[in-house]
């Protein structure tokens, strides 16, 4: 059974080029992928992760308010019993928030320039069925 | 590894023979090329139908194009003093940006919005933040261009207002207004109401422009945001065309006004990205089509309805984090080729681009680029410089021909409401996207310091920071409005807007109204989304 993956745009951020970049990716790499489209709050990315059963949640900023949206998600799976579902990010994200990020919870971060196969060689190595 | 051992540069030889879109590009053209060509009926003169080397007969020499840096950050006082810098720096015009709430339609307290107040741009709620924004700002000898799209009419409302209030007339004001709805749906995502009514709206800007403000440009039709998105040149010109002529269409089906009466004031605005030649040969086909569109298919008298003006932005999405100081060549060769084309205004990125909003010094050195082309590089000199050249000119004929391909298949579709409705431009800008993207990793694409040349150092660079007093500055200053208004007059001017909203009336005077009472842009938005509706992102890839 393949992983499934939820691509999710929290906050108000309409960029949504790299975000349908990955997840048509990462459907192409087989996995089952579910895209929220944009707009989305924090709530709505955590009942959509637990509601679908994802095995892995990517979320995507590039305005800015990437810590507190991302900590948000995270924060919410937890207080749902859902926090072995793993999270990374992506964006424009300065480097010096790469590590609070980390501290936050996000599993990895993955900055422009990143290429398909180095995200699908991360989720190879690091994520695993939540069944 | 050499016999002395050491290292020489593998040759690499440039793999890829075809433009971005895909068009192919000949080793040498020859007058073969262009054999067929007319100069009279296909290029003619600057200043001559159809326009391919320009609008006006008089170029750069005389007059330079605007130089209109987009800029907005943190409080209304934060944008005012970069603002400032940049007309002392020698900007010629101005360029909001706005935050995410702002660009949204909802104030700064809305729960949502908090996180994302002034990062993206200058947090507007109000009035008296626009009073504070424009503290200075000589309306009468600048002109201001505003980034803003659903909430466009309250906007271009807070500075009528602020016009008004400083005695100024509003016919001896200028500017624009983004205020293009269908590439919101295609590309940039401020979303908030559905597209007929999101037509309406913007019908309503252009009539009262029309009427009230003769030198406002109220619609900035726009192909960046669509190219940003990853769409190829010829996409970026055929949609932006297509969704010209659905305004266009819109306006003289629902508006008793002539095609000659609001065309001279319609704008665009395009990307200028980094395959040099084809974005020169975009902007001159763009200039002919329009031409030929506002003539032909729109029976338009006035030539001034057949010129296409427009602003250009250098390409955010071909710039780098990894050697940031590269992107001021990047970004240069852009700027070059927006002139090479003939735009009427111009904003270069910064090479903090893909970190953060500008500094101030990447800001300015973005500027000296635009300086540096115009007054040292002589290219301004004689207009359009290119034209003749064997291979702009065949280049030019051949994305006109690529993106007629488009909009006929568009116009087959029911115009472009229909196409968006359908999913189709989004799916041909995400299918191109994703082929750039694995050219890209493939390396079949070059992209320096990403994917060739790269190294491990890091460039430091000062990154701006929005200053966290921001957030309680303008949560304060809402709370203290909010708590000094004549909130019965507040209560009148919006129910007078819900029913303006509701019948055919121009929303406009209402919006004024409303905004003069210190209505937030929420309250204003919240009506349209009550009678309206809200529209969600279907969520395409």
């Amino acid at each position: 059974m393949p992983l499934r993956i939820l691509i999710a745009k929290p906050g108000l951020d309409g960029h949504d080029r790299g975000a349908k970049i990955i997840a048509r990716g990462l459907k192409d790499a087989g996995y089952e992928v579910i895209y929220t489209g944009v707009h989305q709050t924090p709530e709505q990315i955590a009942t959509a992760a637990i509601q679908e059963d994802v095995d892995l949640v990517g979320l995507s900023c590039l305005s800015g308010a990437h810590i507190e949206l991302f900590s948000e998600v995270i924060n919410l799976l937890l207080k749902n019993n859902a926090s072995d579902i793993p999270v990374i990010g992506g964006g424009i994200i300065p480097f010096e928030d790469i590590q609070l990020l980390k501290t936050a919870g996000v599993n990895e971060v993955f900055l422009p320039g990143t290429t398909l196969t180095e995200v699908i060689i991360w989720i190879k190595k690091k994520v695993k069925s939540r069944k | 590894m050499t016999e002395a051992g050491g290292n020489i540069p593998n040759k690499k030889h440039v793999k890829h023979v075809s433009t971005i879109s895909g068009l192919k590009v000949e080793s040498v053209y020859t007058p073969l090329h262009t054999k067929d060509l007319d100069y009279d009926k296909d290029i003619g003169l600057p200043g001559e139908y159809p326009f391919t080397r320009g609008i006006h007969s008089t170029g750069y020499r005389d007059k330079l194009w605007t130089m209109r840096m987009f800029s907005g950050f943190g409080s209304a006082e934060d944008t005012n003093r970069r603002w400032h810098k940049l007309l002392q720096d020698g900007e010629t015009g101005l360029s909001t940006a706005f935050d995410f709430p702002t660009l949204m339609g909802y104030d700064s307290d809305y729960p949502i919005a908090i996180p994302e107040i002034g990062k993206c741009g200058v947090a507007i709620d109000t009035m008296v933040d626009f009073e504070i924004l424009t503290e200075k700002i000589p309306f009468r000898e600048v002109t201001t261009s505003m980034t803003i799209n659903p909430p466009a009419t309250i906007l271009w409302g807070m500075y009528l207002a602020v016009a008004e209030k400083r005695g100024i007339a509003w016919d001896h004001i200028g500017g624009t207004i983004q205020n293009d709805m269908l590439k919101e749906f295609i590309a940039q995502k401020t979303l908030m109401c559905p597209i007929e009514a999101s037509m309406r709206l913007i019908a309503d800007t252009v009539e009262f422009g029309t009427k009230m403000v003769p030198k406002w440009n109220t619609i900035s039709i726009s192909g960046y945001h669509i190219r940003e998105a990853g769409s190829t040149a010829v996409q970026e010109l055929a949609f932006t065309l297509a969704d010209g002529i659905a305004y266009v269409q819109y306006i003289l089906e629902h508006k008793k006004l002539d095609v000659d009466a609001f065309a001279p004031r319609l704008s665009f605005f395009f990307d200028s990205h980094i395959d040099f030649f084809e974005e020169v040969a975009k902007f001159r086909a763009a200039r002919r089509m329009w031409a030929r569109i506002m003539r032909d298919r729109f029976k338009a008298k006035n030539p001034r309805s057949w010129w296409m003006r427009f602003h250009t932005q250098t390409a955010g999405c071909s710039l780098t984090h990894q050697q940031p100081l590269n992107n001021i060549v990047r970004t240069a060769a852009q700027a070059l080729a927006a002139v090479m084309g003939g735009t009427q205004s111009l904003h270069t990125n910064s090479y903090d681009e893909e970190f953060a909003l500008p500094t101030e010094l990447a800001a300015k050195i973005a500027l000296r680029t635009q300086q540096i082309i115009a007054h040292e590089t002589g290219v301004i000199n004689s207009m359009d410089p290119l034209a003749g050249s064997y291979m702009v000119e065949a280049l030019t004929n051949k994305i006109e021909e690529r993106a007629w391909e488009y909009i006929e298949t568009i116009d087959r579709k029911g115009g472009m409401v229909a196409a968006i409705e359908e999913g189709y431009p989004q799916h041909e800008i995400s299918e191109a996207a994703y082929k750039i993207k694995k050219e890209i990793d493939n390396k079949e694409r070059i992209i320096i310091g990403v994917n060739d040349y790269m190294d491990d150092e890091i460039t430091p660079i000062e990154v701006l920071k929005i200053d966290p007093d921001v957030r309680s500055l303008q949560l304060e200053r809402l709370k203290e409005i909010k708590g000094n208004r004549n909130v019965n007059k507040l209560k009148i001017c919006l129910n007078e807007l819900r029913e303006a909203c509701k019948s055919d009336k121009n929303v406009m005077p209402y919006v004024i109204e409303a905004i003069k009472a210190l209505a937030t842009e929420q309250e204003i938005c919240d009506i349209y989304r009550e009678v309206f509706g809200v529209y969600h992102d279907p969520g395409y890839y």
